[in-house]
């Protein structure tokens, strides 16, 4: 039973990462109906720039509240920029090209994102592992019997600083302007656009968005596992991308199910049976979601016009 | 629109059938090495790399890319080893020289670098590589030339198997796999280990096997056993599974970038067992990553700068004042390579491959910086591993354990 309740803690921590990377990738394929392969990358660049604004404030292992909030808000702000300028320069101008054109411009983003990295210019990149800081120090707060159940005072914050932004993300996309606006693009850009919605706007506003939330899910995911390193975008954002499927990608709410699902799933997968099914099951999951409801969890399906 | 590109297309294909045609037919007759200028053909007469006054050997090393601090340690000891050797005159009255060829950390380069050193520069003997896979990719060209190689760090069978003409001077994975057992056994008096392997690894897979089932020769139990892939920076789904099963120890024979990793998430967990591991631990990097939750770990290795044997305190003496830094493994093993090939050249009757080929095959007790080497007629070293406890930012050592 123990070890049931540590397993279930493990697999929510997993869980909302997944869920917060995998709120971009839904997002900018809601408005955009494009798979922007460069998430997960622009992750990995959020947490070199929280590792970095770390570095500069000195911390080791310890840290001020003020402090922890500047390296989130940092990452976040420079994420959005960049978020902005990669729609702007690699994504706009192709915009009414055949979508398969914009796929591989992602993935052309991507791949120079993880491996720009990798070059030593300046005080950030490099392609060796670092260890992020403990900008949270950590603390027990739960401990159940003989430490057969542990929880520490990061993983309630990690989880309620995630849940936080999930909440914000729900209030802004179901009731502000911006949110209808942005629901009206995603339902069909053209007619929001006859109805004097600004569209180049609202789409540029979703990316800056979407990275900045990965931003966020980045410097979490490096207070949880630690290591940083510009190859990390890639495996979490490929995870990230099979929540928003298996939730119903362009769905809001699902790629919060789809996320926490995925973490939970391959956390009682390793737990109680082999570990070498993870992620096979994984997939698999993914699979059977998708015979069962093409659309994912939350999507619907379009009839496509002939 | 559609023809023009037929018709490239169909250009390509041609072209490429053509390629292979050249590729497949029998070997040409003896062409001028390209921009080479020696006129010696590869396998031909003469003796190649070697002038009235120098010998030139060649070097393959990853001196860029993910492995470039293998590599640079390597360079570094083989460099020290030669000038070493010039310093005291040389070898049967003449210098040797060595030209050195980056791999980028990649087989493919390493392959090419091979071949550059074999048909370009016309090498006596290759030394190198620290990774298995690029050893492969160079023994592949190297044994079909004729060309003896002598791999420093690469510990996995496969290498020397390709042909009698590729050695090394490290010991192979399954040896590591049982020296830790032993250590676990006799010297821990450890009874229930879990084991925690890399699944896409050949390397971890290999000594996860022989840990595994030398342990439970000698007595022990394995309580559980789970894996893990590489790129994924959370294992407290495999952690908490060996938690529950409540072994005494814990043998992960990863890299140094997942162990630091595994080592704070077990902690974290409120594990307590003991961590063992090979010598894939062996990096500055692991005290970073791993920081106190990896304090009081053991590793296999395959040598220590704490030993206090003469010949190796000079050796860190002589590699410290050269570059600043106490030399870790492979640069230890980088010095043997170059000293074991340099040894065979001095016995061997003649200056012609063939000959040192032989020479190197011979090798017995040589005095080595990483233990006394003998080679076996696999071609493989035969010598103690050392079992180092991980401290506070350094290694300490604990124990040799002989074959």
């Amino acid at each position: 039973m123990s070890d049931f309740a540590q397993h279930l803690i493990n697999g929510v921590a997993a869980g909302t990462i997944y869920a917060l990377v995998a709120l971009g990738y839904t997002m900018v394929y809601g408005v955009l109906k494009l798979i922007n392969f460069a998430h997960g990358d622009v992750m990995m660049v959020g947490t070199f720039l929280g590792y970095g604004v770390a570095q500069k404030l000195g911390y080791g292992n310890q840290s001020t509240l003020w402090g922890v909030l500047l390296i989130f808000l940092a990452a976040m702000a420079g994420c959005a920029v960049m978020g902005f300028v990669i729609e702007r320069f690699a994504y706009r101008p192709l915009r009414d090209k055949p979508r398969l054109t914009a796929l591989i411009t992602a993935i052309g983003i991507s791949f120079t994102l993880s491996y720009g990295f990798q070059l030593d210019f300046g005080p950030l990149p490099g392609a060796a592992p670092r260890a992020f800081p403990e900008i949270i120090v950590p603390t027990e707060w739960l401990i159940v019997g003989d430490r057969a159940v542990v929880i520490w005072n990061w993983q309630v914050i990690s989880l309620a600083i995630a849940l936080g932004l999930m909440l914000m993300l729900q209030a802004l996309v179901y009731r502000s302007r911006f949110g209808r606006a942005m629901r009206a693009v995603s339902f069909d850009h053209r007619t929001a656009a006859l109805m004097g919605i600004p569209v180049d706007r609202i789409i540029a506003l979703t990316f800056m968005l979407g990275s900045a939330l990965a931003a966020g899910a980045g410097i979490l995911y490096a207070i949880k596992d630690t290591a940083i390193q510009p190859l990390m975008g890639l495996y979490v954002g490929l995870k990230a991308f099979v929540a928003a499927v298996i939730g119903g990608i362009g769905n809001v709410p699902g790629a919060v199910v789809g996320g926490l699902l995925l973490g939970l799933v391959e956390e009682f997968v390793v737990g109680y049976s082999s570990s070498s099914w993870r992620d096979a099951v994984a997939f698999g999951f993914l699979i059977i979601v998708l015979l069962v409801r093409p659309g994912g969890l939350f999507g619907s399906v379009a009839a496509e016009k002939v | 629109m559609r023809s023009a590109l037929a018709a490239v297309l169909t250009s390509c294909v041609l072209a490429l059938v053509a390629c292979e045609k050249k590729a497949s037919a029998p070997p040409p007759p003896p062409s001028p090495a390209p921009g080479g200028g020696t006129a010696a053909a590869p396998s031909g007469g003469g003796t190649p790399g070697v002038t009235a006054d120098t010998i030139l050997i060649g070097e393959v090393g990853s001196l860029t890319g993910s492995e470039a601090t293998f590599g640079i340690s390597t360079r570094n000891a083989i460099e020290l080893a030669l000038r070493e050797v010039n310093a005291a005159g040389g070898v049967k009255g003449r210098k040797i020289e060595i030209r050195v060829y980056d791999n980028q950390s990649k087989p493919e380069e390493a392959a090419q670098a091979a071949n550059r050193l074999i048909n370009q520069d016309q090498v006596l003997l290759i030394l190198g590589e620290v990774a298995s896979s690029n050893s492969m990719a160079m023994a592949e060209k190297a044994q079909p030339a004729k060309v003896p190689m002598i791999s420093n760090a690469s510990t996995n069978p496969k290498v020397t198997e390709i042909g009698n003409y590729i050695f090394r001077v490290c010991f192979i994975d399954p040896f590591q796999g049982y020296v830790m057992a032993k250590f676990a056994h006799d010297h821990l008096k450890l009874t229930k280990v879990a084991v925690l392997r890399d699944l896409g690894s050949a390397y971890s897979q290999g000594l996860a096997d022989v840990f595994e089932r030398k342990f439970t020769e000698m007595g022990g139990k394995i309580v559980a056993g789970e894996t893990y892939t590489k790129g994924s920076t959370d294992f407290r789904s495999q952690l908490t599974a060996i938690k529950r099963a409540a072994p005494d120890a814990i043998y992960i024979p990863g890299y140094y970038n997942d162990i630091g990793l595994i080592a704070r998430q077990a902690r974290e967990l409120g594990i307590t067992a003991k961590l063992m591991g090979g010598d894939g631990w062996d990096s500055e990097k692991l005290f970073e990553l791993g920081g106190a939750a990896v304090e009081g770990s053991y590793f296999s290795n395959h040598y220590s700068p704490d030993d206090p044997n003469p010949r190796i305190q000079k050796f860190i003496a002589d590699y410290k004042a050269a570059y600043g830094s106490v030399p870790d493994a492979l640069a230890a093993l980088g010095y043997d390579a170059a000293m074991v090939a340099v040894d065979a050249i001095k016995r061997a009757p003649s200056l012609e491959r063939a000959a040192v080929r032989d020479a190197i095959a011979a090798t017995r007790n040589f005095p080595g910086v990483t233990g006394t080497i003998t080679l076996d007629d696999k071609r493989n070293a035969t010598k103690p591993a050392v079992v180092l406890e991980v401290g506070k930012g350094k290694t300490k050592y604990v124990a040799t354990i002989a074959p």
